[in-house]
């Protein structure tokens, strides 16, 4: 039998924590589950299939992996600078970073158009040197990325405070040098809140609509991104296919969420 | 079940008595419309209730939410309080009579297959016209950019689509040249919009493509909206005769009451006074008079109907634009 | 001399303008692009546009539903963060796991659940209707929605915080004899309350900011069912450049001071 726990209010918090969750999340997500299935498995199955499906999930899979690993050197880069050094403006760097979280998704779009455009702000230089950004896969990657780098950084930050300069002095008293010291002391500290950073930024922007929508060409086949599918089908009153679509997309983003969480527990398993 | 799902709808009856919900109610009315009549019923919507108030001495209050229109009926579908519904095409609205919100001989009730203003779909370009674009067998030329919405998102890209696949039975050798016209011009398009506004942004504010597959109201509205002398409209040598149809939501209007200022709403539109207010934001009026008081705003053009030439909505969607429909297998790899 | 675990001076500074330049481009001049399509024309437009009748009730309705959602995530987060962090029960990593699960839906998809449940097709459509409730297209659907998408952002900020500080603390005051929610108002939230709202803050930020959830649940009724994010797409699509970049501004100014704030509580 456990024993009798000291503190009170388990019961309390399991329920409200429960009720919350359940209304909220698990009821509707259930209806998302169950949705699907009046087309049959074979339905269901050939309408996650489909070429223009597919294309999208390799799209959104594809450039939310791009962004996320772009994320990560600028990410731990910033994020480094924020607790190592000071300097004038640090303050308002380090809010600065939180930027994508509070910006509404619209708005970080229409502002992400307007600037990577043929004739925006930096869509123009870049057109001269022929590289084309917005409506593009290209402009949903770096959509994407705007998305995910606050948490990259908001995953390092705290890790990196706390590791503080002690175990690189004894690296350097051992006789390393400054880069063998980041290289065999810092980086392995870090893997994990780097995994957990990247898989969050990487699940985020996956289902990301709202600041992608404006960015993306919406051609099917090559810039049409998954959740604008799902849309697509809604308005064509195909319920169960936009449901389909939505819990393979679901499905997909939770298994890489435990293939992230199980790479930070086996890098968490090799440190010190 | 039966406990969490009471609890649920308890919050749900005290915040939906306070909310928009409640604001709505004799005396009110919502016009659920898609997207480029946002103009033209903000116009109208001002002259209908000064009309009501001297026919009934009643005040109305007029709501109207736009959107792509297929997304609107969707919305109506799946509990959008709209009394009445004005469409980009027909088949939305049949869709929305499939689910019993809408008596199924609706397109019967009013005049004019229940469309009391017309469209059709033009060419708008760049000052001057660079590429030389004169009509549709010059959109599939490389290096021409041609921006259209999604048609599977958009009533607005439908009618283009059509129009488009009108004009290379003819010209391109029947349905099977008709189908490779569309692929090329597709892969002459650099961006595929949601709706018929977001393409028309991407066109005259993105500085995308070179020429916009647009509804003749909204080519002229742009000409309007972003400057004089920017852009151009082109006539095709052919083009599709585009009617956006009204309907009352019958279930709606029963339940709230509101049965008789809503079929007043959709009588009103084919009245003189909305006729000249159609034609002045560039739909085409049904009256002859106020047809003919635009004079060269319209220019004449023959114009193939989706009956005639496609057998009804309900067959151009299958064949078009339904999952698999020709569209689909435009996109297909291996093309 | 320099310090074995210090990078020379010009890496140093190398390195702090390489972070500048990377927030500069990639957050700092999408934010200077809706200002300055904002302000286009002056100012006198931009301040005309946020005076609009239609667009001031899209501002009531957005603080009106943000000020609903976040409560309800407060209290939810912070019973989650109780359990989870200074208990040991089974289904713990579980529930874990669900309380992140939110992060990771697309909000299409967070909008498109309620649909499926309370639309007229849905599970509970026939049965609210026969009753007259309106939940999608109305107010409880954008709270809904709004809620389903703020939900993790409490709970992530406050239960590493508790799970750190363990449970001493409390148990010392179980053993003076603090009843239960003496012990809560006395011991644990002063503990956790910086990380409390900055949660707060952040999840207050999104909710009003949201975009792609609310509008599959909102029946885009100008002065109705619109709220600040659907509005700005209105306007933008009626070709109201100045004005939709001027709401957009205001909702950037209202997530910056968000941030600020936030920043302030991190240093006290």
């Amino acid at each position: 039998m456990r024993r009798r726990d000291a503190l009170p209010g388990l019961g309390l918090a399991l329920g409200v924590t429960w009720l919350w969750l359940g209304l909220i999340v698990l009821v509707p997500l259930a209806a998302l589950a169950i949705r699907p299935w009046e087309l049959g498995l074979a339905g269901v199955w050939a309408s996650v299939t489909e070429p223009r499906v597919l294309a999208s999930l390799r799209l959104s899979f594809g450039a939310a992996l791009v962004a996320a690993l772009v994320d990560l050197p600028l990410g731990l880069l910033v994020a480094w600078v924020v607790v190592r050094y000071r300097f004038p403006g640090r303050r308002v760097l380090d809010a600065a970073i939180d930027l994508p979280f509070a910006l509404p998704t619209a708005v970080a779009g229409l502002a992400l158009t307007a600037l990577y455009a043929p004739n925006g702000w930096l869509g123009a230089p870049l057109a001269a040197l022929g590289v084309k950004v917005a409506f593009t896969p290209l402009g949903v990657a770096v959509a994407l990325a705007f998305v995910g780098l606050p948490f990259i950084v908001r995953m390092v930050e705290p890790v990196l405070r706390d590791l503080g300069p002690e175990a690189e002095e004894a690296a350097a008293t051992l006789g390393a040098t400054r880069w063998q010291a980041w290289r065999l002391v810092v980086l392995p500290a870090l893997g994990p809140a780097l995994v957990a950073g990247v898989g969050l930024a990487f699940a985020r922007a996956v289902g990301e609509y709202g600041s992608v929508i404006f960015i993306a060409g919406n051609r099917p086949m090559e810039s049409e991104i998954a959740p604008l599918l799902i849309v697509a089908r809604l308005e064509q009153y195909d319920y169960a296919g936009a449901a389909a679509l939505g819990l393979a997309l679901l499905l997909l983003s939770f298994a890489l969420l435990l293939v992230f969480g199980a790479m930070q527990r086996r890098l968490r398993r090799g440190l010190p | 079940m039966a406990v969490p799902l009471g609890r649920r709808a308890l919050p749900g009856l005290a915040l939906g008595l306070a909310g928009p919900a409640a604001a709505q109610g004799a005396g009110a009315l919502l016009n659920v419309s898609y997207d480029p009549t946002r103009e033209f019923y903000r116009a109208y919507n001002t002259a209908f209730a000064a009309h009501w108030r001297e026919k009934s001495g009643q005040a109305v209050r007029l709501s109207t939410s736009h959107g792509g229109s297929g997304r609107q009926a969707r919305a109506v579908i799946d509990g959008l309080a709209a009394d009445v519904v004005t469409l980009a095409l027909a088949y939305d609205i049949d869709a929305i009579a499939e689910r019993g919100l809408i008596a199924r001989d609706w397109q019967r009730r009013l005049p004019e297959n229940s469309a009391p203003y017309t469209s059709t779909i033009l060419f708008l370009v760049r000052r001057g016209n660079p590429k030389g674009i004169k009509d549709w067998g010059d959109l599939i030329r490389p290096g021409v950019g041609v921006v259209t919405p999604n048609p599977k998102t958009s009533g607005g890209a439908r009618w283009n689509y059509l129009a488009a696949w009108a004009w290379a039975q003819r010209h391109a050798g029947g349905d099977q040249g008709a189908a490779q016209f569309l692929g090329r011009l597709l892969r002459n398009v650099p961006v595929l919009d949601a709706g018929a506004r977001g393409a028309t942004t991407s066109f005259a504010q993105r500085a995308q493509g070179d020429v916009l597959l647009a509804w003749e109201n909204e080519a002229h509205l742009a000409f309007a909206e972003f400057g004089q002398g920017q852009f151009e409209i082109v006539v095709p040598s052919l083009s599709i005769l585009a009617e956006p149809p009204v309907a009352v939501v019958d279930r709606n209007v029963d339940r709230r009451g509101t049965r008789a200022v809503a079929e007043a709403y959709l009588e009103h539109l084919y009245s003189a006074e909305a006729q000249a207010l159609a034609a002045k934001h560039f739909y085409r009026p049904r009256d002859r008079a106020a047809l003919a008081a635009a004079g060269a705003t319209f220019p004449d053009l023959p114009l193939v109907t989706v009956d005639a030439e496609f057998g009804g909505w309900a067959e151009a969607q299958r064949t078009h634009f339904a999952d698999g429909g020709s569209f689909d297998r435009l996109y297909q790899p291996g093309r | 001399m320099r310090r074995p675990t210090e990078e020379p001076a010009w890496l140093r500074w190398l390195l702090c303008l390489l972070a500048v330049a990377v927030l500069g481009v990639f957050l700092v001049l999408p934010l200077a692009a809706v200002f300055a399509e904002a302000f286009r024309r002056g100012v006198a437009p931009a301040l005309a546009a946020l005076g609009d009748p239609d667009a001031l009730a899209a501002i009531r309705l957005t603080l009106l539903v943000a000020a609903i959602a976040v409560p309800v995530n407060l209290v939810g987060g912070v019973a989650a963060a109780w359990a989870i962090a200074k208990f040991d029960f089974p289904g713990r990593r579980l529930l874990t796991t669900l309380i992140e699960l939110p992060f990771s839906v697309s909000p299409v998809i967070s909008g498109l659940v309620y649909v499926l449940v309370f639309g007229a097709q849905g599970w509970l459509g026939p049965w609210l209707e026969e009753r007259g409730i309106q939940v999608v297209f109305a107010l409880p659907g954008l709270v809904l929605a709004t809620i389903f998408v703020t939900f993790p952002f409490v709970a992530r900020t406050v239960i590493p915080l508790m799970q750190e500080q363990g449970r001493t603390e409390e148990e010392a005051a179980a053993t003076l004899g603090a009843g239960g929610w003496r012990m809560a108002w006395h011991v644990t939230l002063p503990n956790i309350r910086w990380a409390l709202l900055s949660g707060v803050l952040l999840c207050n930020a999104r909710a009003m900011g949201e975009f792609g959830a609310v509008s599959v649940v909102s029946g885009h009724v100008r002065g109705e069912t619109n709220t600040m994010p659907l509005h700005i797409e209105i306007l933008y699509n009626e070709y109201q450049f100045v004005a939709a970049f001027a709401v957009a501004g205001l909702l950037a100014l209202l997530a910056l001071l968000t941030l600020a704030a936030k920043s302030l509580l991190e240093r006290a």
